[in-house]
């Protein structure tokens, strides 16, 4: 049976198809929703870990225990888990073990780009790379088997546009799930120098037996037309080529390390002019050039972002020298019937264009339609965007961080970030962050600056949220405390993951399976790494939060303050909205940022959205007229 | 039907526009067709922009519409709608839910939502269908399902039987829920 399934839907799909046992990840966009697939399946033991490192450290140990596993994690996730991760490549595997990486070209939700298939050689494991979510689904068999057949961890790196896209997936049934036996083997999982200098040595001989088998392997493949030109890509670059160009000749890398070299010179051999066409780094590009192969890439296309349909068409045909009409009569099977445009109209892809080949896509011509449509001598829609106000990502109406951030705000003090719905504290009208790194840099961070800057000492804070804390902030907590650090570190606990859609955390009381589970005591946590000074306060009753932040800030020591109120999204909202009545127009209100307020631009006067207010009060607290209450009140 | 279509969906977090994408790519499966759908969301849970895009045909490569390109554009707010009105091919169609969601720098009175925006897609759309989607879901008991008034519009624009699309609905909308969406469904088809 055929249905749709994302990229992360197969994936999970597949875990269960191919026999996984064991699955574990922290939650983070594009990767989120492989776990919460997985946990569909009750065959499966599945769990949200703290962080991408202890989730990869229980793959490890699930995979030497026997069982056939899985773990998920975003890009920046990989840099958190890259040291068991390093070492797994040593000691390898019993049952199969992939680690799913999912990148973010384009940065649509995260922090940096950066592009993990330089992982694989780093760590010197094999990667595999799908197109589609049919590929997502068969190369986590594929990937299971190498892990066994070669004794190593797998990385299956997708990108946003594989993990948040649909696309057709044919189901099969799954395979018996078995956990091989166990028998102790220190000589192969225990890395001393001693053992682990014999496991370098296994490495070296596993690479070429690798390198053979990336010669055969058939998401490897040679897709051979027109011998003009010969394009090398893989992933959903493959995607974009195959529409811009239908009777090119490919060469699609589904196993991008290690690379089939062979293959490579044979495809470059039997085209004229050898093109790469890849997102981000060049990574294939440089490879194959050490193989002593003339390969045109970055020079035509850029080293960040997307790419696409338009942009790949636009540079390739620059360089081969060729208008967009003489392309178009030869790649005679164009799909669209539509007047694709030159790349250069649209501002966003612009900025893409801002390198080396700028002045060649700006030649490139538009393509004509081929078939007019009946309607378009009427009218011509243009692809000059309108100048639109922008929508940026707003916090929740009801949000309980929003009244910490105006208190930060108000006091001026110096704000650690971190990653999280949170972040969005940094936006106007709050504009309360200064700073925002990577997972748990909120409080190691902060004793950075105050030890740089003592000065700062007295005025900083670091804010994390419950699950970012649970993350990576306890270690930075640590920290602060054992090497003198006194700032105050704000734990902003709505008892949830939040941005990332609602995941369970050890501080929640649930695991992803649904069981019951014992909750994290921030406080006694707290004390228990060292730190005599932890307020609870609820983050709704401004003047309290107000007086212990300036107190807390002020103690020359470490302090802790917890802000405990649930996400507004996952309580079941029984307040009464607020109204306003007799509003003499201050605006005070307006600087919590809350989209349930707005301006009246006619009378100048504030209009509460009864169907977004979820009544917290923040907003009657600043009112300084008392024109914010409860309605009916 | 012509060899492939490119639907692309905009519209304010929390609006339902990816359930509504759903439907569209269930009907598309149920065609026979290969179907893909790409999303993207992001920092925030409510409020932000929201865009996704169904590309529907014999044979789908790349997960992405390009800019001009897109055959159908539903717009489950107004502002959304102008915003990508570039998306648009010449002759393409659009659909807009007279919905006005103004953004946080509107609502704080750092930036004017734009007068007249349905005049100015009007000047550049030939075919514009603008939908009191809202009012026609409020109407029948649930504001929320103006989502699927907006996909009845579509269905009455699209060359598929309409039993392929309340299947469709069947298939993807909770059971409790089902018979407020037929209804909705109904009055966004026969809107036109």
């Amino acid at each position: 049976m055929k249905t749709l399934l994302t990229g992360n839907e197969a994936i999970a799909r597949g875990a269960y198809e191919y026999g996984v046992s064991v699955a574990a990840a922290y939650p983070g966009t594009p990767s989120t929703e492989i776990l919460e697939n997985i946990a569909k399946y009750p065959e499966i033991y599945c769990q949200w870990s703290p962080n991408e490192k202890v989730a990869m450290e229980v793959g490890v140990g699930a995979a030497i225990a026997g069982a056939r596993t899985i773990v998920t994690m975003k890009h920046v996730g990989v840099n958190v888990a890259a040291d068991p991760l390093f070492t797994a490549a040593y000691t390898g595997v019993r049952g199969g073990l992939v680690l799913v990486s999912a990148d973010d070209p384009g940065m649509h939700s995260s922090q940096n780009e950066q592009d993990n298939r330089n992982y694989a050689p780093f760590a010197k494991i094999p990667m595999l790379e799908p197109s589609d979510s049919q590929e997502a689904k068969d190369m986590v068999k594929l990937a299971l088997d190498m892990s066994e057949r070669f004794d190593t961890p797998v990385l299956l790196r997708i990108t946003t546009r594989i993990a948040h896209s649909q696309s057709l997936v044919e189901l099969g049934e799954p395979i018996e799930r078995t956990v091989q036996p166990y028998s102790k083997d220190a000589k192969k999982y225990v890395m001393i120098p001693a053992y682990a200098r014999t496991r370098r040595l296994f490495i070296e001989e596993r690479d070429k037996q690798l390198g053979e088998f990336t010669e055969t392997v058939d998401v490897n493949r040679i897709e051979m037309a027109d011998p003009s030109f010969g394009i090398i890509t893989s992933g959903v670059a493959y995607q974009y080529v195959r529409e811009a160009f239908p009777d090119a000749s490919l060469l699609r890398l589904g196993m991008t390390h290690p690379l089939p070299k062979q293959k490579i010179a044979e495809f470059a051999a039997a085209v004229d002019v050898l093109f790469v066409v890849e997102e981000l780094d060049p990574y294939l590009e440089d490879r194959i050039r050490a193989l002593g192969i003339d390969v045109i890439g970055k020079a035509f296309l850029p080293a960040y972002g997307e790419l696409s349909v338009s942009l790949v068409k636009t540079r390739l045909m620059a360089a081969l020298g060729m208008t967009s009409e003489a392309a178009y009569d030869s790649a005679n099977d164009v799909a669209s019937d539509a007047a694709a445009t030159s790349d250069c109209a649209s501002a966003d892809s612009c900025a893409a264009c801002a390198n080396v080949a700028a002045e060649a896509c700006q030649t490139a011509q538009p393509i004509q339609s081929a078939q007019p449509d009946e309607q378009s001598n009427a009218v011509i829609a243009t692809a000059e965007p309108f100048d639109a106000p922008v929508r940026p990502p707003v916090m929740c109406p009801g949000c309980p961080h929003r009244g910490v951030f105006y208190t930060l705000r108000q006091l001026r003090l110096v704000v650690s970030g971190d990653i999280g719905c949170y972040t969005l504290g940094t936006m106007a009208p709050l504009e309360a962050i200064d700073t925002c790194i990577c997972m748990g840099a909120s409080i190691s961070g902060a004793l950075g600056m105050e030890k740089a800057n003592p000065d700062l000492a007295r005025r900083l804070v670091s804010v994390i949220g419950d699950s970012t804390f649970l993350h990576s902030g306890v270690t930075g907590l640590m920290d602060i405390v054992y090497n003198g650090g006194t700032s105050t570190v704000i734990i902003l606990d709505n008892s949830i993951t939040a941005m990332t859609g609602h995941q369970h955390n050890p501080s929640t009381g649930k695991t992803l399976m649904g069981k019951d589970a014992p909750v994290v005591d921030f406080v006694a946590l707290a004390k228990a790494l060292g730190v005599r000074r932890v307020v609870e306060v609820d983050p709704l009753d401004l003047d309290r939060l107000k007086a212990v932040i300036k107190e807390e800030v002020a103690a020359p020591e470490p302090s802790v303050i917890i802000t405990r109120r649930p996400c507004a999204l996952i309580v079941k909202n029984t307040e009464t909205p607020l109204e306003c009545v007799g509003c003499k127009g201050c605006k005070a209100c307006l600087r919590l940022g809350c989209p349930a307020l707005s301006l009246d631009k006619g009378t100048r006067k504030v209009v509460v959205n009864s169907a977004l207010c979820t009544g917290c009060g923040l907003c009657a607290q600043l009112c300084l007229f008392n024109a914010l209450r409860k309605a009916g009140e | 039907m012509k060899t492939g279509m490119n639907i692309l969906l905009v519209g304010v977090g929390g609006q339902g526009t990816i359930l509504a994408s759903k439907i569209l790519s269930h009907v598309a499966l149920a065609q026979g067709w290969d179907v893909k759908m790409s999303e993207i969301h992001g920092m925030a849970q409510r409020g932000g922009s929201v865009v996704t895009q169904v590309r529907l045909g014999e044979k789908v490569h790349s997960p992405i519409i390009e800019p001009g390109e897109a055959d159908v554009i539903v717009a489950f707010e107004k502002l959304e709608a102008f915003r990508w009105t570039h998306m648009l091919r010449p002759g393409g169609a659009m659909i807009v839910n007279d919905q006005k969601i103004e953004p946080l720098p509107v609502l704080i009175g750092a930036a004017a939502y734009p007068e007249e925006i349905i005049e100015s897609i009007g000047q550049r759309v030939g075919r514009l269908t603008v939908v009191p989607a809202l009012d026609l879901a409020t109407k029948l008991g649930n504001p929320k399902a103006a989502n699927v008034v907006l996909m009845g519009v579509l269905a009455s624009v699209m060359d598929i039987p309409r039993e392929t699309w309340e299947a469709a609905l069947e298939a993807r909308v909770p059971a409790r829920f089902l018979e407020l969406n037929q209804r909705a469904f109904a009055a966004g088809f026969e809107t036109k």
